[in-house]
């Protein structure tokens, strides 16, 4: 720490603090409210027993000793289902769209803007759209857009029920969400990928850089480390937003056999279903855990290391 | 050999943000043109079907593009009211003021907070901070319970600030709003206190004006998410007259889904396009924020 720095720590609240504060204040009201209290109130209620009609009752570290020892749900289908689709659609989600992003701005300004906003709207569609788009495309029937292909071109007899069984469905759910996870992310990979400066390049080349991806390790990944962990950040909660995907797709809490049983959805199934409120946050925790792991790792990788 | 590399050279210097086409560009038109194909086709053929008549909808070979359109989903998803008696304009109504109040209210908060944070020294200013770049990574869903007990014990419910309040303030929009002040000289800032400027006309007078792209692209990420927004309705609100297109889509499209494909598929474009005709108006903005969206 700096002594200047150190010297502002130790000064006292003065007026001017004051103003500042009250600026905040209508921020850090909502945040607190909404965002700050929950996640507190998560960790509190996951030490107990809260069936929400009666009074909490305080068991310890119950909830997570069941969750890890005795959830058979937990263990052999969401917990497997959860990092196998947080790891495509997080990192593979984030690898593709540096990669979109790399090749858009290697091509003409007006060109790239009209290819940059195909690629952008799935992500602005919001759950419902998305839901009702890939419904009728998978759809069971002899409409549904995808069994009609299959059925011309004499790959089945019959429709395939995509949505109502477990043979495809962790397939489809990652489908959709990469279809739709190339968002704000991949808009600031972009533009970081547009400003870097050009000499960059030409220095590196008599530098003896030999081949686009030599360049792209050793000049553009790091030029752009800022953007790149906001990509990063995005693309991990991206994918763990995106958890309602499977109720939405299966119009059913648990998706079929739980073949697309995320960890959200088993913290809707305790809490929204079966009311064991204690229960389902010893599940948020976890889940808000193993977020905030993700994105310890992408700031060792892009993050400043001072 | 020397020459190759030579040129090489000069061309992989040229490459990025090029003016002019090269044939060194058409390997990327090569991939970038059929993934934006197989982006957009599926958005293109929802718009399609809400023009299409009944007997289009479930034709075989499904069709792309509607051969007869008609505007009869439109009609007769106006015409039709739910089974509570909710006309769909009252939906409609509900989403654009439901989405003006939290716009309107994030918009203020976040230039308040961003400017605040660019341009303010105060005490706990690095933790205030480092949280709010934490909860850049919260998950919403993971708390919908403990959101739920405290909006229950607020008396929230079945109010319209439930529709408001938890999405008026949004921490991506935060971060790049400040991420964006940042660049403002403070010369700037300190010649108008010279000139005996209050607070809240610096931000109104030199602020805002100079961080208008951030705005815009604030505004953007705001409107998205208020007006797909189905959890208020959903689980906080009782009443229907109190509910909004998004919840009244949702609920068309799983309840009888194949009598209502037209009209689903309406309501869906009403939906969309002004999502879409909002982000392509200010795309030039939101692209001058995302250079300084980065997290250091």
């Amino acid at each position: 720490m700096r002594p200047a720095e150190r010297n502002r720590k130790r000064r006292r609240f003065t007026k001017e603090d004051g103003k500042a504060y009250l600026m905040l204040l209508p921020y850090i009201i909502l945040f607190s409210t909404f965002i700050l209290v929950p996640v507190i109130i998560a960790m509190g209620l996951s030490f107990t027993y809260f069936d929400v009609i009666n009074e909490p009752s305080f068991t310890g570290l119950l909830n997570y000793i069941t969750l890890f020892t005795q959830d058979e749900v937990f263990l052999k289908y969401v917990l497997p289902n959860t990092f196998l689709y947080a790891l495509i659609v997080g990192p593979g989600g984030y690898v593709i769209s540096f990669l979109l992003a790399w090749m858009l701005a290697q091509i003409q300004p007006i060109p790239r803007t009209i290819l940059a906003l195909c690629i952008y709207t799935p992500s602005m569609l919001g759950g419902v759209f998305i839901g009702v788009i890939w419904k009728t495309i998978f759809s069971g029937d002899q409409s549904g857009w995808f069994n009609s292909i299959l059925l011309r071109l004499g790959l089945v007899d019959t429709p395939v029920q995509f949505l109502l069984t477990s043979d495809y469905f962790m397939l489809i759910m990652i489908i959709v969400s990469l279809w739709s996870a190339m968002g704000i992310g991949f808009l600031s990979m972009i533009s970081g990928i547009l400003n870097i400066d050009q000499e960059l390049y030409e220095a590196a080349y008599v530098d003896g850089i030999r081949n686009r991806f030599q360049e792209i390790i050793y000049i553009t990944v790091p030029s752009m480390k800022p953007q790149m962990f906001f990509g990063a950040v995005m693309a991990i909660v991206n994918a763990f937003n995106m958890g309602w995907i499977g109720v939405t797709l299966s119009g059913a809490n648990p998706t079929p056999n739980y073949s697309g049983q995320l960890i959200t959805n088993h913290i809707d199934d305790y809490g929204f279903l079966r009311y064991e409120m204690g229960y389902a946050a010893a599940i948020s925790v976890v889940l808000l855990l193993v977020v905030y792991g993700f994105n310890m790792v992408a700031g060792r990788l892009f993050g400043d290391n001072d | 050999m020397k020459k190759r590399r030579q040129r090489r050279g000069d061309f992989q210097g040229s490459r990025i943000n090029p003016r002019n086409f090269s044939r060194g560009q058409i390997k990327f038109y090569v991939i970038l043109i059929p993934l934006a194909v197989f982006m957009i086709l599926p958005v293109i053929m929802l718009v399609n079907r809400a023009f299409m008549p009944l007997g289009e909808l479930f034709a075989f070979p499904p069709h792309i593009v509607a051969h007869n359109p008609t505007m009869n989903n439109f009609k007769s998803l106006f015409a039709l009211s739910s089974t509570t008696g909710v006309p769909m304009l009252r939906y409609l109504l509900n989403s654009v003021l439901v989405t003006v109040m939290t716009v309107a209210l994030n918009l203020v908060i976040t230039i308040l907070g961003a400017y605040t944070f660019a341009k303010k020294n105060f005490k706990g200013k690095g933790a205030l901070f480092e949280i709010n770049q934490l909860a850049l990574m919260f998950v919403p869903t993971a708390v919908a319970i403990s959101r739920y007990l405290v909006i229950t014990r607020l008396h929230l419910t079945d109010t319209w600030l439930v529709h408001v309040l938890p999405l008026a303030a949004m921490p991506v929009g935060l971060f790049l709003v400040k991420q964006f002040t940042d660049q403002i000289p403070d010369a700037l800032i300190e010649a108008a206190v010279m000139d005996g400027a209050k607070e809240l006309t610096i931000v109104r007078k030199i602020i805002v004006p100079l961080i208008r792209p951030a705005l815009a692209t604030s505004i953007v990420l705001t409107f998205q998410q208020v007006w797909m927004a189905t959890e208020a309705s959903n689980n906080y609100v009782n009443n229907d007259t109190m509910r909004t297109l998004a919840y009244y889509l949702n609920s068309l499209s799983t309840n009888n889904a194949i009598a209502a494909a037209g009209m689903t598929a309406a309501a869906s474009v009403l939906l969309f396009l002004p999502n879409l005709i909002i982000f392509v108006c200010m795309q030039s903005q939101v692209m001058n924020t995302m250079s300084h969206s980065g997290i250091k």
